[in-house]
C-alpha cells in the first residue's frame, strides 16, 4: 500500500469466508439487548468512541471496511461494496473485464464479482436483488452497529420476486 | 422529425437508435451535421454524456441541439460527474426543454480519462439513478419528498454488459433496474451472439421485455488497430476468438469491409432473438458510415411523424 496514488477505493479481497459473516450476523443482528448497548453508547461520548474504534479495526482487518457506517455486508456475501471505486451498492458495472478485473483497478478483482461468487456459494444470491437506497453521507464514521441496533438505518427494498410475470408486483 | 423511440415502441416496430458523441467544443454545427447523417434512418440519437470520461459538449445541450436538427434525443446521464441534486436538476431541465428520453448510466470512471486528476463523484449508483427519475416522473416529487410545480414526461433508459462478469448476475441486474423504473435498455457492443442468446432467454424468463425494450448494441471494428482498441483500451468489451480471428483472416484492405460485415450479420440476428425489441448502432466517428450498414441490413427509413407531445402529466 505504500504505492498507493489514488484516494478512490480499492477492490478488497475478504479475509475470512461468508459463511464466517454469516454466523456473525446471527449473534449481531438487532434484539433488544443489543438496543439498549446502543442507547447507551450513544449516551456515553467515550463508550461510543472506543466501541467504534473496535468496529472500525474488526471490519477494516476483516473487509477493508471504509466505515460508511450503512452496512452492507450482510446483503453482498460479505464483500464490501464501498471498496468499489464506484462505491456501488446494487451490483457491479459494466467495466469488469472478461477475466473478472476492475475497471480502475486492472490489477485487483472486481468486489460484485467476489460477492456474487461468496453470495452465491453460501445460497444468498437472493440478497444481491435487494435495491439499496443512496447512502447517506453523513454517517460516515459512525457506527453501523449501533445505527443497526438503534434501527436508523433505511432497509434495502425487496424488488419482488424477480421471477416470470412477478417482477417488481412489489409495489417500491 | 422522427417519431422517437417512444413511437417506434408503441408501433411494435423493431426500434433502432444510434449513437451521436458531441463535439470537443461549442460546435453546434458539429451536433445538426452528425444529426442529418442519421435523420430518417434511426428512431432516435444518444447523446453521449463525457463518453470515456472525456470532456465534450453536456448531453444537454447536445440532445436540445439534436432535437433541433430534427432528430430525437436520448439524453445520457452519468453518476461520474453529478451528485444527487444536480442529477435531479439536470433531469428536471431535460423535461423543461422536451427531451423524449433519458437514460441513467454509472459513467466510467475518471482515471483513464481525458482529466484522471479530477474528482469522481458516484454520490448514486446507475440503479438508484434510475430510481430517481422514475420518483420525480411518476410521483411528481425530489428524492427530498418535495413536490415539482410540472412533472417531466421522459422515456427512462438503462444500460447494462451481458458479457463483463459476473455474467449470471447481468440478466438479474437489469431486471433490478426495470424494477427501479427502466423502460428500455441498451448494451454494451454484441460481438459473442451466443452469449446474446442466453442472456436474453434469462431476461424472457424474468419478465423483462414485457416492460422494458431491450436494444443491444452493434458496431463495426473497421481496422485492426480499433479491434486491438476495443479489447484492451475500453473497460467491459468482449470480443470472442472468433471474431478476432475472421478480422485476422482476411487481407489487411479487407478489414474495414468484413467488420462492417460481421455488423450487418449481428444486426440481421439480432431481429430474430426472441426478447429483443431493436438494435443500439455504434459508430463513433463513422456515423456517415450507418444508413449503408441499415441498408445491407434490410431495414427501411423509419417513418417520419411528428414525435408525440411530451405530457406534462407523465406517460
Amino acid at each position: 500500500m505504500g504505492t498507493e496514488r489514488f484516494s478512490w477505493p480499492r477492490p478488497f479481497r475478504p479475509r475470512i469466508p461468508a459463511a464466517g459473516g454469516y454466523r456473525s450476523n446471527r449473534v449481531l443482528r438487532r434484539n433488544a439487548a443489543w438496543a439498549r448497548l446502543g442507547a447507551l453508547l450513544e449516551r456515553t461520548p467515550r463508550g461510543y468512541r472506543l466501541f467504534t474504534a473496535t468496529e472500525r479495526v474488526t471490519k477494516e482487518q476483516l473487509f477493508g471496511c471504509r466505515m460508511c457506517g450503512q452496512c452492507a455486508l450482510p446483503t453482498t456475501g460479505y464483500t464490501c461494496p464501498m471498496t468499489c471505486p464506484k462505491e456501488l451498492r446494487n451490483g457491479p458495472c459494466g467495466g469488469v473485464s472478461p477475466a473478472g478485473a476492475c475497471e480502475v483497478h486492472p490489477e485487483l478483482r472486481c468486489v460484485w464479482v467476489q460477492a456474487h461468487e461468496r453470495a452465491e456459494a453460501a445460497g444468498h444470491d437472493d440478497d444481491l436483488d435487494l435495491l439499496h437506497h443512496p447512502a447517506d453521507h453523513r454517517e460516515w464514521g459512525r457506527s453501523a452497529w449501533v445505527n443497526h441496533w438503534r434501527a436508523y438505518e433505511r432497509p434495502p427494498e425487496d424488488p419482488g420476486p424477480l421471477l416470470h410475470r412477478r417482477l417488481g408486483v412489489t409495489p417500491l | 422529425m422522427s417519431g422517437g423511440l417512444r413511437a417506434a415502441l408503441a408501433a411494435g416496430r423493431f426500434a433502432l437508435t444510434a449513437e451521436l458523441g458531441p463535439p470537443r467544443g461549442a460546435d453546434a454545427e458539429e451536433v445538426t451535421r452528425k444529426a442529418g447523417l442519421l435523420a430518417g434512418r434511426v428512431d432516435a440519437v444518444n447523446v453521449t454524456d463525457n463518453q470515456g470520461a472525456r470532456v465534450r459538449m453536456s448531453s444537454l445541450g447536445g440532445a436540445v441541439l439534436a432535437g433541433r436538427a430534427g432528430m430525437s434525443a436520448v439524453m445520457q446521464l452519468t453518476c461520474r460527474d453529478r451528485n444527487r441534486m444536480a442529477m435531479q436538476s439536470d433531469l428536471l431541465a431535460a423535461g423543461a426543454l422536451d427531451v423524449p428520453h433519458v437514460l441513467l448510466l454509472t459513467g466510467d470512471h475518471p482515471r483513464f480519462g481525458d482529466h484522471p486528476e479530477s474528482r469522481p463523484v458516484f454520490d448514486v449508483d446507475g440503479v438508484q439513478a434510475i430510481r430517481i427519475a422514475r420518483t420525480l416522473r411518476d410521483d411528481g416529487v425530489l428524492m427530498s419528498g418535495e413536490p415539482l410545480s410540472a412533472r417531466p414526461g421522459w422515456l427512462i433508459g438503462a444500460v447494462e454488459n451481458p458479457f463483463a462478469p459476473p455474467t449470471r448476475f447481468r440478466a438479474r441486474r437489469l431486471a433490478k433496474k426495470v424494477a427501479a423504473g427502466a423502460e428500455f435498455v441498451q448494451t454494451q457492443y454484441v460481438f459473442d451472439i451466443g452469449q446474446l442468446r442466453r442472456w436474453a432467454a434469462e431476461l424472457v424468463e424474468l419478465g423483462v421485455p414485457e416492460r422494458c425494450a431491450v436494444l443491444p448494441g452493434v458496431g463495426p471494428i473497421r481496422s485492426l488497430r480499433m479491434l486491438e482498441f476495443l479489447r484492451t483500451g475500453v473497460p467491459g468489451i468482449w470480443v470472442p476468438p472468433e471474431v478476432e480471428k475472421r478480422l485476422r483472416g482476411v487481407p489487411p484492405g479487407r478489414v474495414a469491409e468484413e467488420g462492417v460485415r460481421l455488423c450487418v450479420e449481428t444486426l440481421q440476428q439480432l431481429t430474430e432473438i426472441p426478447g429483443v425489441s431493436g438494435a443500439h448502432v455504434m459508430a463513433f466517428g463513422f456515423e456517415r458510415g450507418v444508413p449503408e450498414i441499415l441498408d445491407r441490413a434490410g431495414f427501411a427509413p423509419v417513418p417520419c411523424e411528428t414525435d408525440r407531445p411530451v405530457a406534462a402529466t407523465g406517460r
